[in-house]
């Protein structure tokens, strides 16, 4: 394998077969066909905008994958609850009886330890700016590096920096699972949606040119707007996804305990 | 110049790699894993490919390996073999 290496252009070589054909046209052509400066992002959701597609498609498919392997719905017969004024812990092992969770009692998990103030203080001044630099990642997908994915990806990571400074049942109180759910289906939605609203404008799936009737403002940036808003249907999917899998595989299944 | 990074970056990938097969505790190993993430961005960067990098950063180097110790902390920590 090593020798065979020795036989490859060099790195960055004009005259290597990858860099002949097509990469001339979209160095030139790129910025004039889609005003966006980005060749990469135009490439990805543009060009090649259908292969994108089916790759929401299959984080999609691999977040329903997740839920339905792992996803339990049986529950647990053991209760831990936590008496908030004196910080008992209660073991219910009878599964009948259960204790009305409140401002007097709360639901404990079995390997719970006190999470720690630093954690908790840093997290939750850290996670809004965290939030923050996802939208911004997303929303300059066409001008600088990053897109939907990485967007996507860094938001729902805050919402997991959310669930392990504090734990599990913080985030799946603020963030029901229905609602990941209909995340998840809506991102590929609005990617699909955009892409098929094309075709009764009058062009090819896919042809953000044909959507500048609907839109105001300079008709040659409707190929950059189409591109944002397929890269925010990305994003909240990819989002959504990224939350399921991990609540999916640190809680069993179960959405009650984890880490 | 930036023909020594590059080596440097790559031995350390290849160490990590080699490191991440040959070790036992698994935690270790998806610790290991995001270092080999975090320098293969170092490496893409190196290249110029900054969209790629920054995907691996964010993907390779953060969510995967919060998988991995979620998975972890569910299964078993020492490997069989």
């Amino acid at each position: 394998m090593l020798y065979g290496t020795g036989e490859f252009p060099n790195w960055g070589d004009p005259k290597s077969p990858a860099s002949l054909h097509v990469s001339d046209y979209y160095i030139e052509k790129t910025f004039e066909d889609t005003g966006v400066p980005n060749f990469v992002t135009a490439v990805v959701t543009d060009y090649r905008g259908f292969d994108t597609m089916f790759e929401t498609a299959v984080i999609f498919t691999a977040g329903l994958g997740c839920f339905l392997l792992l996803r339990d719905f049986r529950g647990k017969k053991e209760h831990y609850y936590r008496h908030v004024p004196t910080g008992v812990i209660l073991h219910v092992k009878d599964d009948k009886k259960t204790l009305k969770v409140g401002s007097e009692f709360e639901y404990m998990d079995k390997e719970w330890v006190p999470p720690d103030l630093i954690n908790k203080t840093v997290c939750r001044i850290l996670i809004p700016f965290i939030q923050i630099y996802a939208l911004y990642v997303v929303a300059h997908g066409d001008y600088s590096p990053g897109g939907g994915f990485q967007g996507g990806v860094i938001f729902g990571s805050s919402l997991i920096l959310l669930a392990i400074s504090y734990n599990l049942k913080t985030l799946v109180k603020r963030i029901k699972e229905k609602l990941l759910g209909i995340f998840a289906a809506v991102g590929v939605l609005i990617y699909a949606g955009i892409a098929a609203i094309c075709m009764p404008m009058g062009g090819a799936f896919l042809d953000y040119g044909k959507l500048a009737p609907l839109v105001p403002g300079d008709p040659h940036h409707i190929r950059a707007l189409g591109m944002l808003g397929v890269e925010i249907g990305v994003g909240i999917a990819v989002m959504a996804v990224m939350v399921i899998i991990y609540i999916n595989i640190v809680s069993e299944g179960r959405h009650d305990e984890g880490l | 110049m930036h023909w020594p990074i590059d080596i440097i970056v790559l031995t350390l990938v290849i160490f990590c790699a080699i490191a991440a097969l040959s070790v036992k505790d698994l935690l270790v190993t998806a610790i290991l894993f995001g270092a080999y993430s975090f320098l293969m961005c170092l490496l893409w960067t190196i290249m110029g490919a900054v969209d790629v990098s920054f995907t691996e950063a964010s993907v390779g180097a953060g969510v995967s390996t919060v998988f991995f110790v979620a998975a972890i902390f569910r299964t078993s920590r020492r490997t069989k073999d």
